[in-house]
């Protein structure tokens, strides 16, 4: 299949970047988003251009570095899908396709269509852990979890970071990311001691990281590729809560 | 094969600059969950009153007048209404700021829009919150100025709320009636998405709570709606007179 890109060519981030067109030719349906641009970077490196940077690793859909907005919805028009997982079958021949990054203020472009991410690391180290002995692993059966409590830790700890919430938020807001985070470790028995200073210090690295706020317009959700529900977002609200209060 | 993909060395982004420690935006939100659960219940209260005016013009005088008691003899005539109009401006204010402060701050989380951005999810009711927000609030200004201020009603007698509702919504100032019927409009659509993101944000966090919070929402916007619009349209189609 042939198709055009437009693609968000910026060379640093002092650059102000632009939408560039290119030709994409003799395309197989089979191939992932990515590999599609593969294919065009190895035909501008032949024409002596700059390939276009992309961020990628696992391509498997499970590590989150993926990140592209592509058509205006974050990982592309496929629910709950990475970029890596999205393949050229859902388009059509003939189609222009706009490949933009990550919009956010705190994920300034590096080059193309690769951001920085620091943020979310910020916001992890703020309390994106638990303190217990290291060592050998510990008897999985000396602390017992309930079944419902495990099963909606594990569904909050799929968020495997990409950023995608972000970038599909009209506040550019950071919630349903840290929502996730705070809820994976909160609900687990290992978490709770530090269950208040957790969901403060994660709020207050997101907020300071210059993400806005949640207006549960819920865009984050829909374009999650891990499909984190929204109710989370409640959990953090109902957790901020009782922290303030205990504090 | 080993690329060089030519990456200036100006490359290193710099994180955005931002004020150190922020106030909390959940704080901020449930600041104005609580402020916007107040004034709901007051609208609530004022479209009660309103109602009254299908009992006739002595009822609804009389419950006027009334308000103007409450809280006598403990407190002296009117106090109470004062104190409650203090209340509802502190509210009021207190919403609009952190609104504004949110506002500004979702602004500047995204310096660079997207070149193509169609609407995903997010619905009408959520994507209007600020301006229909701005509309309510200018509508409120000119609603005190028309029937508790009286400055700007056709008839203005003081002590006869009746005949200065009958005259404001008068067949020939149907502009009046028209931006009444907007701005009430743009209540609902502010309480519909409001009053759900409100439960959301004070904790709810059940899958059922979210749809028990949503029909809510939407339910006692309608009420609201349709009960504020019965007054005008009762007026103009001379149900009231």
């Amino acid at each position: 299949m042939d198709i055009q890109v437009r693609v968000w060519r910026q060379s640093s981030s002092e650059d102000k970047g632009r939408m560039v067109t290119y030709d994409v030719k003799d395309i197989s349906p089979d191939a992932s988003f990515l590999e599609m641009l593969d294919v065009l970077n190895e035909k501008l490196i032949l024409d002596g251009d700059d390939p276009i940077a992309f961020d990628h690793d696992c391509r498997e859909g499970i590590c989150g570095m993926c990140s592209m907005v592509i058509d205006g919805v974050a990982h592309g028009p496929e629910r709950a899908t990475t970029t890596c997982q999205l393949h050229m079958r859902h388009f059509k021949d003939g189609d222009v396709i706009d490949v933009e990054p990550w919009r956010a203020a705190a994920f300034p472009v590096i080059k193309d269509l690769v951001v920085d991410r620091t943020a979310f690391d910020k916001i992890i180290q703020a309390g994106g852990y638990i303190t217990a002995p290291t060592g050998a692993a510990p008897e999985a059966h000396s602390t017992p979890v309930p079944k419902k409590d495990a099963d909606l830790a594990f569904e909050a700890a799929t968020c495997i970071g990409c950023g995608a919430c972000v970038a599909a938020c009209p506040n550019g807001s950071a919630m349903l990311f840290t929502a996730a985070k705070v809820a994976h470790l909160g609900l687990m028995p290992q978490g709770q001691p530090e269950r208040d200073t957790r969901v403060i210090d994660m709020l207050q690295a997101q907020d300071d990281a210059g993400f806005g706020g949640c207006t549960n317009a819920g865009e984050c959700t829909t374009v999650c590729p891990k499909g984190i529900p929204l109710t989370l977002i409640g959990r953090l609200n109902s957790d901020y809560r009782k922290a303030l209060r205990n504090r | 094969m080993a690329v060089d993909t030519r990456t200036p060395k100006v490359a290193k982004a710099k994180p955005a600059a931002t004020p150190a420690k922020r106030t909390s935006s959940v704080a901020l939100k449930i600041f104005m969950a609580v402020t916007g659960i107040l004034l709901v219940l007051f609208l609530y209260a004022h479209m009660i009153g309103n109602l009254k005016i299908f009992f006739g013009e002595g009822t609804f005088d009389h419950y006027a007048h009334w308000l103007r008691t409450i809280g006598t003899p403990i407190l002296p005539n009117e106090w109470y209404l004062w104190i409650q109009r203090g209340g509802l401006t502190i509210a009021v204010v207190g919403h609009v700021v952190a609104a504004t402060i949110l506002a500004r701050r979702a602004r500047r989380a995204r310096p660079v829009k997207y070149a193509h951005r169609p609407k995903v999810q997010g619905s009408y009711a959520a994507r209007t919150m600020r301006w229909g927000g701005v509309i309510i609030l200018l509508f409120v200004i000119y609603h005190i100025l028309d029937l508790t201020t009286l400055t700007l009603n056709p008839k203005a007698e003081s002590g006869h709320p009746y005949a200065n509702v009958v005259a404001d919504f008068a067949p020939g100032r149907w502009y009046v009636t028209l931006f009444y019927t907007l701005a009430i409009v743009a209540i609902g659509f502010h309480l519909r998405h409001g009053l759900f993101s409100a439960v959301r944000t004070l904790g709810q966090q059940k899958p059922r709570g979210e749809v028990i919070a949503r029909a809510t929402a939407l339910a006692l916007s309608l009420i609201l709606v349709i009960g504020y619009l019965s007054v005008p349209f009762a007026v103009l189609t001379g149900l009231v007179d």
